[in-house]
């Protein structure tokens, strides 16, 4: 009886867990049919109903696996979400012995539960690996500094290196004073350009061989469905690969790309993993949302349908007389592009000239004139000043 | 009337032109609709645009012959309507680009499985029977239950099952019925054959009752719906093998396709979009399929039944009652036109990107892999386990086997525990756990069939269904 009272408390932790590690239904009321409440009722076993774990058979089940529908105890959960995890890394041999791995840790539920099994895999199979943390600071007050206050944390709970690389720093603007000038609207399109490069530029000032990021299954299959959406062909036929960006930058590649979002909630509840579950402050876009939304109604009616997306990503080809953009390097910072600046330095550019819509549309052929630091004629500006 | 969820009400349209605004192609006539942000056209234009393109498409793919007979699946919808009267027009003027094929029209009745009564199936027939007669064209009305004509057991069938019992009795926990729905799909036995075959009012209501048992036996919208696809489509094909066709051309709208591509993804059935959505169809060898209506929205479409007096009828389908997340496919509908309605250029995007992509490279594989394809949906399997270094396809079987128990999951677990390491480089890194192999029949669906498969609930009863539809005499036969 005892037994049963715990495990419909853990249950009722565990709906909150999910609650606030879900804030879609407020970004896409039109598409709100989806209730983290319900869902998460169906994740945990019923305390009335005690049913077995399908794995050791002995112990008493703590949860239905939302992947396979299994129901498992908590030992086997973990057990089998971390050999996943090894089988991924393993089949598609993402590390060597003896590198150097950044770990992308935000503070977030995705990179903690990342740098926690990898630092534990890496113990059970002797991979031989140096992991790292590596952490941006974007400068929004508020939410980046608790973050990084669960990321210092986590340094020392796995007692791994940190690094942590600045906005400020890296490019002398925080985001709080690039949305003062930008507004809510393009925000996202420059928080997420300047934080692809700072973890790079984090990862070689650490000298790692590869970094590692925490998304997951269901960033994945979301991805899929944007790019199909948005027609974007060259990062369609990227986005399902396990490692990218072999040439130049450094390496990066997705542990738990096989991991279902609400499997990592799962484990980092069971497992009381310190971390930071608040959405950022400065809302993401409405069309991911709409994504987002969509894939969280397949994945209730088909809880595979993540799995089986990702499957499609896999197996598109692009036909081969499509134009693909090449790769070339931004000639003012090195780093990769295929324009002949990069998107980083020609937003930095806009916010630094006061024309902050220079990144986003498309002005290609204004690059030279800011290439020769020229100054822009007045139909240039006008149309860039707007915004 | 349209009846499509997807499609936009018609005064939308017409509210947002200027009054008095000239036709673009003409200067002349007034305009009365656009279809794009700034093509008006008038009455007559539109009708020239209309049946351009029809023509233009046919012209631009060349796969349809003079002389050739090509038969037209029509379903009562505006779509397919719109289609047959194209045809029409194409083979009675004498325009240039007259068409010179010889057509032939199909229809499913389905209402077996849609909830209709035996009353309400033959007043549909009855309507769909005039319409039909109205064009002059032979036709060929079969029902869903001929999927259960005789002579269906064919070579391919019994090399797939004599595979499948070459392993172990334990192996075999997928029961007959899955067998038994494979055969269907490569049927190539006697089909009907003649004109103007009209239903049979005559059938065993046995039959009717079975085909009733194996969809609500299937435990999900999504898989009936694919199973209902499947069987149409093999129909279809048994008509045309049968009355000697070697096209079939089949009239899904550019809305319908775009709705078509994103569930598709999400059914897993990437590697196939050019097949399931493209021009042409090959999958099938001697029949060709093709969509000639590609690039028509739903709305052109309505517009044009609208202004042309095509009539269509409205046929209540399987997921015509049910709600919006009721299934995958009704579910990507919502999401298409809710979409659509807030950014416009959503489902042309999807068309475009969709044009982008390549079959999975079938022509490399049918050397490599003696054409290996799915029973059901005979697409080439996309389940070749190693090809990837990893895999969402292994990295599902890895999943299902973790979370049971197994000998290998506690033997490895045994071992971890107790695990030292043999300092000799050998231990870090060690081979993935072997893959324990899908069972039986699985083993020769692609990835998205299994999916529908596993939806099947397996009961004696459904198995005896299914018997019934492969081996059961039907009075359909020797019909035509
Ligand atoms: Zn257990
Ligand atoms: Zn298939």
């Amino acid at each position: 009886m005892s037994h049963g009272v715990c495990i419909i408390s853990i249950q009722a932790d565990a709906v909150n867990v999910l609650q606030t590690d879900n804030k879609m239904q407020r970004l896409t009321p039109q598409f709100s049919l989806y209730s983290a409440k319900s869902q998460a009722a169906g994740m945990l076993q019923v305390a009335a109903m005690p049913v077995s774990c399908s794995s050791c058979g002995t112990q008493r089940a703590a949860l239905r696996r939302p992947k396979t529908g299994h129901s498992l105890c908590k030992s086997c959960f973990f057990w089998a979400f971390e050999e996943e995890i090894h089988h991924t890394i393993v089949s598609a041999q993402l590390f060597q012995p003896g590198e150097r791995v950044g770990i992308g840790a935000s503070g977030g539920k995705d990179s903690t539960v990342l740098a926690h099994v990898l630092k534990l895999l890496n113990g059970r199979y002797s991979y031989g690996l140096e992991l790292l943390l590596v952490s941006v600071d974007e400068g929004i007050s508020g939410y980046r500094d608790d973050s990084l206050e669960t990321v210092k944390r986590n340094q020392q709970q796995y007692e791994l290196p940190l690094k942590i690389v600045s906005y400020q720093e890296l490019y002398g603007w925080t985001m709080d004073q690039i949305v003062k000038q930008v507004g809510l609207k393009n925000n996202c399109t420059f928080c997420g350009v300047f934080r692809r490069q700072a973890l790079d530029r984090g990862a070689m000032m650490l000298g790692v061989n590869k970094i590692c990021t925490g998304h997951n299954a269901d960033d994945i299959a979301e991805t899929v469905l944007m790019n199909f959406l948005r027609g974007d062909i060259a990062r369609l036929r990227r986005c399902t690969a396990i490692t990218t960006g072999s040439e130049g930058a450094i390496p990066r590649c997705k542990p738990l790309k096989y991991a279902y979002e609400k499997e990592i909630v799962l484990y980092a509840y069971f497992k009381k993993l310190d971390y930071f579950s608040t959405e950022c402050i400065y809302s993401p876009n409405a069309y991911r949302g709409h994504a987002r939304t969509f894939l969280k109604d397949l994945e209730a009616l088909r809880p595979s349908a993540i799995m089986d997306i990702i499957h499609s990503g896999e197996n598109l080809l692009v036909r081969e007389d499509v134009k693909m953009p090449t790769q070339g390097t931004c000639s003012r910072c090195g780093y990769i592009s295929s324009q002949a600046l990069c998107k980083a330095c020609v937003l930095l550019e806009g916010l630094n000239r006061g024309l902050p819509k220079l990144g986003i549309g498309k002005h290609h052929k204004l690059h030279h004139k800011l290439l020769s630091e020229e100054p822009l004629n007045e139909r240039d500006m006008r149309k860039l000043k707007d915004f | 009337m349209c009846q499509s969820r997807v499609c936009v009400s018609l005064p939308v349209l017409i509210f947002v032109l200027r009054l008095g605004q000239k036709c673009m192609k003409c200067k002349e006539g007034t305009a009365i609709l656009i279809i794009r942000v700034g093509d008006a056209f008038c009455r007559s234009c539109f009708k020239d645009y209309f049946v351009h393109k029809f023509r233009a498409m046919l012209g631009k793919n060349r796969v349809v012959y003079p002389g050739e007979k090509v038969l037209l699946a029509y379903s009562g919808g505006a779509s397919s309507s719109a289609m047959i009267q194209q045809v029409q027009e194409g083979l009675s003027r004498d325009a240039p680009k007259k068409l010179r094929f010889v057509p032939g029209i199909v229809f499913v009745d389905e209402g077996a499985v849609c909830g209709q009564s035996l009353e309400e199936r033959e007043v549909t027939l009855s309507k769909v029977q005039s319409v039909l007669q109205g064009t002059g064209f032979p036709f060929h009305i079969v029902r869903l239950e001929e999927v259960g004509s005789p002579g269906r057991v064919s070579r391919n069938y019994k090399q797939a099952v004599g595979r499948s019992m070459r392993h172990g009795p334990g192996e075999e926990s997928q029961p007959q019925v899955l067998e038994k729905l494979a055969e269907l799909s490569t049927a190539d036995a006697d089909a009907p054959s003649g004109t103007d075959t009209a239903p049979n009012s005559s059938f065993p209501a046995e039959l009717t009752e079975r085909l009733v048992q194996l969809f609500s036996s299937t435990k999900t919208l999504t898989a009936k719906q694919e199973l209902l696809h499947t069987l149409r489509t093999h129909l279809i094909l048994h008509t045309a093998r049968g009355c000697g066709y070697s096209k079939v051309m089949s009239g899904e709208s550019l809305t319908r396709l775009a709705v078509s591509l994103l569930s598709n993804i999400s059914l897993g059935r990437g590697a196939f979009l050019p097949l399931d959505t493209g021009f042409s169809d090959g999958r099938y060898g001697d029949v060709l399929f093709i969509r000639p209506m590609r690039e028509y929205s739903l709305k052109e479409i309505a517009f044009y039944n609208r202004l042309f007096s095509v009539s269509s009828i409205f046929i209540p389908t399987l997921d015509t009652k049910a709600p919006e997340n009721s299934s995958i496919q009704r579910l990507t509908e919502t999401f298409v036109t809710k979409l659509q309605a807030d950014f416009p250029s959503t489902v042309s995007t999807v068309y475009r990107t969709s044009e982008k992509l390549n079959t999975c490279s079938a022509e490399d594989r049918q050397e490599d892999h003696l054409q290996e394809r799915c029973l059901l949906c005979q697409c080439p399997l996309d389940t070749h386990a190693g090809e990837l270094p990893a895999s969402a396809f292994q990295a599902t079987q890895v999943s299902e086997n973790l979370s049971q128990q197994t000998k290998e999951n506690c033997a490895s677990r045994a071992e971890t525990a107790g695990k030292t390491c043999c300092k000799q480089g050998q231990c870090s890194f060690p081979p993935p756990p072997p893959c324990r192999r899908a069972p039986g029949i699985m083993r020769l669906l692609c990835y998205s069939c299994r999916l529908t498969m596993k939806d099947l609930v397996i009961s004696f009863s459904v198995e005896k269904a299914a018997e019934s539809f492969t081996f059961t005499k039907s009075p359909f036969c020797g019909r035509g």
